[in-house]
Order: C-alpha cells, then sequence, then structure tokens
C-alpha cells in the first residue's frame, strides 16, 4: 500500500451569509463586527469597544450599553431570559465601573405564546430589577408571526452612573496585573445545554445568573484601582480575556489549576465534549487589579455572596506578540486561544 | 473528579517525564493515532515535558479529517432535499465540500441538526414519519456499534424513514498504510484506547510483529500518554516490538464482543478513501445485502460534483505524520479555522486545528 495519492483535501470557502456562529463570541462575530459594524457606524465611544459606551453630559459620567436576548429554553433550572435580560445589562453597567440606574426593555412576542410564560418571566425581570436596585421605566412590545421567532425575544438597554475614579478599560491593563475571577465557571452555559441534551445529573446545574453591581461596587468601595472588568458572558474566559490581551498588546499569563470549576460542570463539561473555559457565564467576571492589592481585591471580593468563589488565576506579563498562555495543569504551557465559531459537541 | 483527576496529575507526570529522560538514549519518532490525543498533548502542552530525543508526530485518527470530500458534498447535496432532517455530530458541520458545509447548508435552509447519538436520529424518524431522517455515520471503531445499532433499530422497527450515510473507517489499516510508506519514520505508535476498547488489540498484535515496530494502547488523559510514551519508548530500547495496554481500565485484549457482534452484524469491511491519503483497501464499512436499503447513499442518489482541491494544502502528509501543521506554508495564514484549506483546521481532533488554538506562539514554549 505504499504510494498514495496525496492529493489536497479542500476547497477553500469564502462566506457570504450569517451563520449561527457569528453570534457565538468568538473570531467570526469580532470580524462581523470590525468589517461591517464598526465601519458603519463609526463613534470614538463605539470604538472603545468595552462592553457600554463611557459618556460624559455636564460632568456627569454615565454609561449606557444594551443586548438582546435570545435562548431556549425561555426558563433553565436557576433562571429564565428574564433574569438574564436585566442582569446581562446591569453587568455590562458594572463592567464599566457604574451603578446602574434605568433601563428599557422591547419584546418581541411570537403570536401563540402562554400569557402564564410571559408573566413568568416578566416577574423574574421585576425581581431581578429590584435585586440589582435599577429601575424598569419604558418599554416596546411587538408581536411577530407564528415561526417568526422563539416565543420571546428581549432586547434591553441601560443606563448607568459611572462611581469608579479613574477610567476602567483594557487600555488601562498594564504589565504585572494581577487577573482575578469572581467565581466558578461554566454553570450557566451547561445548565442550558444540559436542559436541550436532555442530561440529568444527581443535583441539577443551575444557572449563575446574577446582577454584579455589588462586587463591583466592593472592590471601589475597598479602594482597589480596578484597571479592567469584563464580564464572561459568550465565549466564556477565552474570549474575554483574548479581547484584552489583543486590546492591549499584552501577554496574560494562566494557571489552569487556579480557574475554579465545580465539579458537577467539570462531569458535565467531559460528556458534552466542552472546555469550560469557552463556556458562557452570566454572573462571572474577570477583574485585573494592581498585583499589590490582589489580595485585599479578593478579601472584598469574598465577603459579597455573588463573589464569593473569588480566585487569582493569572497575571499580565510584558512580552508579545498579545496573546492568552496557560500553564497546564501537568506543567505544560501552551496558548488558550479565542474560538471561532461556537463550540461543538465531538464525535468521540 | 474520579477517573479524570489522577490522570492530569502534575507530580505524576512529572515522575514520568523524568522516567522517559532516564530511558532515553537516541532519538526515537513516535506517533500518537487518534486526534483526541494529539489534542492533550498540545492542550497539556506535553512535549515541554519531554526529552528532545522523542518527537512526537500525529496520526489519521481524525474520522472528520479523512472523510472524503465527495461524501461531504453527497451530505451537503442530501441535506438539501427538500424534507430531509439531516443529523450529524458536531465536528462534521464545519468541514467544507467542494461547494459548501455543512453548517453553510444550514443557513441557507436545510434542516441540519447536531445529534449526540445516532439514536437520538432514528427517534427523530420516528417523530416525524412524513420526512426523511438521515445520519452521517462518521467515525472509527468506536462509533460503529451505536451507528450499527440505531440501524438494527430501525429495521425492527420498521421505520423506513430512516438511513444512513456511511463513512466508516477502520485504525488497522491506516496504520499498516502508513507503515508501508516508504518514507514512514514512524519507530513506535500510540494505538488509540477507545477504538480498542470497542474492537481489543488483537489486530495489532499481527502489525508490531510483521513491522516490527512497539504498539501501545493508550488513553487520552495526559499521563495516560505520558505512560504510553513511557512504554514504547523503554521497548525501543530495549529492542522490543510488542503490543502493550497502557489504558487498562478501559480496554481488554478481545474487546467489547457484544459491540463487536453488532457490527458485524450490520457492516461488512470495504475498500474506503481516505481524504488526502487516497485508497486504503478493506479500511472502511460499508452495510450488508440484508441492511442495504438503510443506505442514504443509494436512497437518495445524488450527481456527483466535480470537486476542487486547494494546492497548497498538506493535510495528506500531515495525517500520516510526515509533516506538522506549522511546516506548511498556509498555516495561520491562508489557513485558518474560519477560511480553512483542509479537513483538519476544522475538526475537534484535526491535528492543524490542535496547533492553530494551542501552540501557535513561541512564548508559550
Amino acid at each position: 500500500m505504499s504510494g498514495f495519492e496525496l492529493s489536497c483535501p479542500m476547497p477553500p470557502t469564502g462566506q457570504d451569509r450569517i451563520l449561527l456562529a457569528h453570534g457565538g463570541g468568538g473570531r467570526l462575530m469580532h470580524q462581523l463586527i470590525e468589517r461591517v459594524f464598526l465601519s458603519a457606524f463609526r463613534d470614538p465611544a463605539l470604538e472603545a469597544r468595552h462592553d457600554g459606551a463611557t459618556l460624559e453630559i455636564n460632568g456627569v459620567r454615565l454609561a449606557f450599553t444594551t443586548d438582546s436576548y435570545v435562548v431556549r429554553p425561555l426558563v433553565f433550572p436557576g433562571g429564565t431570559i428574564g433574569d438574564l435580560a436585566v442582569n446581562g445589562t446591569v453587568n455590562d453597567l458594572a463592567m464599566c465601573g457604574a451603578r446602574p440606574l434605568f433601563l428599557s426593555a422591547g419584546f418581541i412576542l411570537e403570536e401563540g405564546l402562554p400569557i402564564e410564560t410571559l408573566r413568568r418571566v416578566t416577574e423574574a425581570m421585576r425581581e431581578a430589577a429590584a435585586r440589582a436596585g435599577v429601575r424598569l421605566v419604558t418599554g416596546d412590545t411587538k408581536v411577530v408571526d407564528q415561526g417568526h421567532g422563539d416565543g420571546i425575544f428581549i432586547n434591553t438597554a441601560g443606563i448607568g452612573r459611572i462611581e469608579a475614579p479613574c477610567e476602567i478599560g483594557p487600555q488601562r491593563v498594564a504589565p504585572g496585573d494581577a487577573v482575578l475571577v469572581s467565581g466558578d465557571l461554566g454553570a450557566h452555559g451547561v445548565a442550558i445545554l444540559s436542559v436541550r441534551e436532555g442530561l440529568e445529573f444527581d443535583a441539577p446545574i443551575l444557572s449563575d445568573t446574577a446582577p454584579l453591581w455589588e462586587p463591583v461596587a466592593a472592590l471601589l468601595g475597598a479602594g482597589i484601582q480596578v484597571h479592567c472588568l469584563r464580564d464572561l458572558t459568550r465565549g466564556g474566559l477565552a474570549a474575554a480575556l483574548n479581547e484584552i490581551a489583543q486590546a492591549r498588546g499584552l501577554v496574560i499569563s494562566l494557571e489552569e489549576a487556579a480557574i475554579p470549576v465545580s465539579e458537577p460542570v467539570k462531569g458535565a463539561c467531559e460528556i458534552l465534549g466542552l472546555d469550560p473555559l469557552y463556556v458562557a457565564n452570566e454572573g462571572r467576571f474577570v477583574a485585573f487589579v494592581p498585583r499589590e492589592q490582589a489580595e485585599r481585591a479578593l478579601e472584598a471580593l469574598r465577603r459579597v455572596p455573588v463573589s464569593a468563589g473569588a480566585a487569582r488565576i493569572g497575571t499580565v506579563l510584558d512580552e508579545s506578540p498579545a496573546a492568552v498562555v496557560l500553564r497546564s495543569r501537568v506543567g505544560g504551557r501552551r496558548v488558550m486561544d479565542m474560538l471561532s465559531g461556537e463550540q461543538l459537541p465531538r464525535i468521540c | 473528579m474520579k477517573f479524570v483527576d489522577e490522570y492530569r496529575d502534575e507530580q505524576a507526570a512529572a515522575r514520568l517525564a523524568a522516567l522517559i529522560r532516564r530511558r532515553v538514549t537516541q532519538p526515537w519518532t513516535i506517533m500518537e493515532i487518534c486526534g483526541g490525543q494529539t489534542h492533550t498533548i498540545l492542550k497539556s502542552g506535553l512535549e515541554d515535558l519531554l526529552p528532545a530525543e522523542i518527537t512526537l508526530v500525529h496520526g489519521p485518527g481524525c474520522p472528520v479529517c479523512v472523510t472524503p470530500v465527495e461524501l461531504v458534498d453527497r451530505a451537503v447535496a442530501i441535506a438539501e432535499i427538500p424534507g430531509v432532517i439531516f443529523c450529524s455530530f458536531g465536528d462534521m458541520l464545519r468541514v467544507p465540500g467542494s461547494r459548501r458545509s455543512l453548517l453553510e447548508a444550514k443557513a441557507r435552509g436545510a434542516d441540519v441538526r447536531i445529534v449526540y447519538s445516532p439514536l437520538d436520529a432514528v427517534r427523530l424518524a420516528q417523530a416525524h414519519p412524513a420526512r426523511q431522517v438521515v445520519f452521517f455515520a462518521v467515525g472509527f471503531e468506536t462509533t460503529a456499534p451505536a451507528n450499527a445499532m440505531a440501524v438494527w433499530q430501525a429495521a425492527r422497527m420498521g421505520l423506513e424513514n430512516f438511513s444512513l450515510l456511511v463513512a466508516h473507517v477502520l485504525v488497522p489499516p491506516a496504520i499498516e498504510a502508513i507503515l508501508s510508506s516508504p518514507q514512514c519514520r514512524v519507530r513506535g505508535f500510540l494505538a488509540p484506547g477507545h477504538v480498542c476498547t470497542v474492537a481489543g488489540y488483537q489486530e495489532y498484535e499481527r502489525l508490531a510483529e510483521r513491522y516490527r515496530v512497539p504498539i501501545v494502547v493508550t488513553g487520552f488523559e495526559p499521563v495516560d500518554i505520558l505512560e504510553g510514551v513511557l512504554m514504547a519508548v523503554t521497548q525501543l530500547e530495549e529492542g522490543r516490538a510488542e503490543v502493550e495496554n497502557q489504558y487498562r481500565r478501559s480496554v481488554r485484549r478481545e474487546g467489547n464482543r457484544q459491540a463487536q457482534e453488532i457490527v458485524r452484524e450490520v457492516f461488512q469491511p470495504s475498500d474506503r478513501a481516505w481524504r488526502g491519503i487516497g485508497v486504503i483497501p478493506l479500511s472502511g464499512l460499508e452495510l450488508r445485502e440484508k441492511y442495504r436499503r438503510y443506505d442514504a447513499a443509494t436512497r437518495f442518489p445524488t450527481a456527483d460534483s466535480p470537486r476542487e482541491e486547494a494546492h497548497e494544502c498538506i493535510a495528506g502528509l500531515v495525517l500520516q505524520g510526515l509533516k506538522k501543521p506549522p511546516e506548511c506554508t498556509a498555516f495561520a495564514v491562508r489557513c485558518t479555522p474560519e477560511t480553512p484549506l483542509g479537513a483538519p483546521m476544522v475538526s475537534s481532533e484535526g491535528a492543524c486545528a490542535a496547533y492553530y488554538h494551542y501552540g501557535r506562539r513561541e512564548a508559550a514554549s
């Protein structure tokens, strides 16, 4: 059987249509933002590419953000699309160092949706808003034909007052900064997937959806000079850290063994063939703080229930080219790349 | 987590690495067959722990990578037939055919669904009696029993709207193809633990003897792979060429007899083209006559379209361990996960994807 034909196995293909992966938080989504949206809507506030825009009006510093929510199932272990829609926007404001004040909510409802489901979702939104201390002050409703929506789509926008004394953003990340995460990773994405795949566990894995202003306020209140905050939603820890490393042109070095992942999430990820570092969270964030303040920052975070599991996972290095590098559990080093599209379950 | 944590333990890894260093006296090239093992090696940075004498090269054990482009084209054509529900494991969706990938077909309106098991596809066929449900049966010996079981169940239930697009491949003929190539520089193999869990390793004994090459049946965790390398190196240094089993917690010499029986009931060996490599005799599986009516390729005859191949891609050489991904001039430049020239760049078991995601940067070493 010697002398096979060494033909080349694949033609080049371009993408001329939107794929699901364009919304996955990975490289494809970034290309879409750069090539379509940024080129169309040039604006300095937009080009900062933070979780929200920071604006100044008559000396008052405000943060402004918007997000849309499409999730199936609408109700999942630990939350509903309603909690997500409130917490997600609250958290984007918190990541700008802003106390969330006002939200809008736009609903796109599918014909035939049971009103009871909508009530359950709005009740969850009311509770989430109360917990986050934010007021829902304006809204909109549209109904689309059956089959043209997925039950409920929600868009929320939010305004917050910036309380951080200095600007918070990737540009302030500096060599030597400590990298902290606010708790164990992967629970939200695994909770959703396990419902979709019909997986059952001894104790169900609950979504981590939660408002994050309280732990951010705790950091600011403890006098921590917070350099950068990012919530770990689509694309998980890997996407967030790669964005920051690229934006700042530095290396972020992580210790795999220090990254908290709960045992049930680890187990589910093994079964589903997923990497928890790429799985979405809805109540977790990463914080970059000066190295000498790392311990104090961790203490402040751990006093708040939602960030009681905070941990230091790495350090920023003055190296190039920009990358996220991880020291594996067994002691080897490798790159932790951004995903191209979505994580897809694998064969074996 | 039991059965995982102890095989990712830093001290155990360091101990094995020290033993390997002590045992090695000369350069050895060892091939891990399975793409899952390749990913563990890159993801854990295992090459950092190994002495310079050991070169690991990556084998053809990525079923998605070796599925011929004609079959991907056929899958896309079937998926685009109105009324068809096309089911596949997630890995296969991004692999572009001559015209497009299954994921792109989905974006254009084809009903393409990711399933975790072929039995989910059988259930879909039951739930949608008016529609044709096709499952893309890709994989090595590991996935063959479940795929065979799906066909067997469909036959037992008299489900006439279920069929299989078969792209099954077998490991031992591929190892033999690599060993019989005059360019072969592999001196030892880590055989795929999960394939052997199903198929056993008796067939590998003939190969070890005939080609005078050690073959170690190996697991997928970092400590498994280091132990597999240690066992292979020990054999090489002692001049032995035997089959040994590192993955004892899962593999028995005879394999899983029940699983083998259902595979034999439904499938028979057949010649199979491997993408980038060529036809290897009796290296695949096809449905037996008795189950031929479940063959999607005959149920949905599609015209073979002319296929176009990118000339720069060296996937065939990578899949045989003759080149490493970074040696390709297109790697990470013209070939990326977004614009793949070869399947190994998009499969989760592909060597090019492993290097792109985990090993692309000097600073990592």
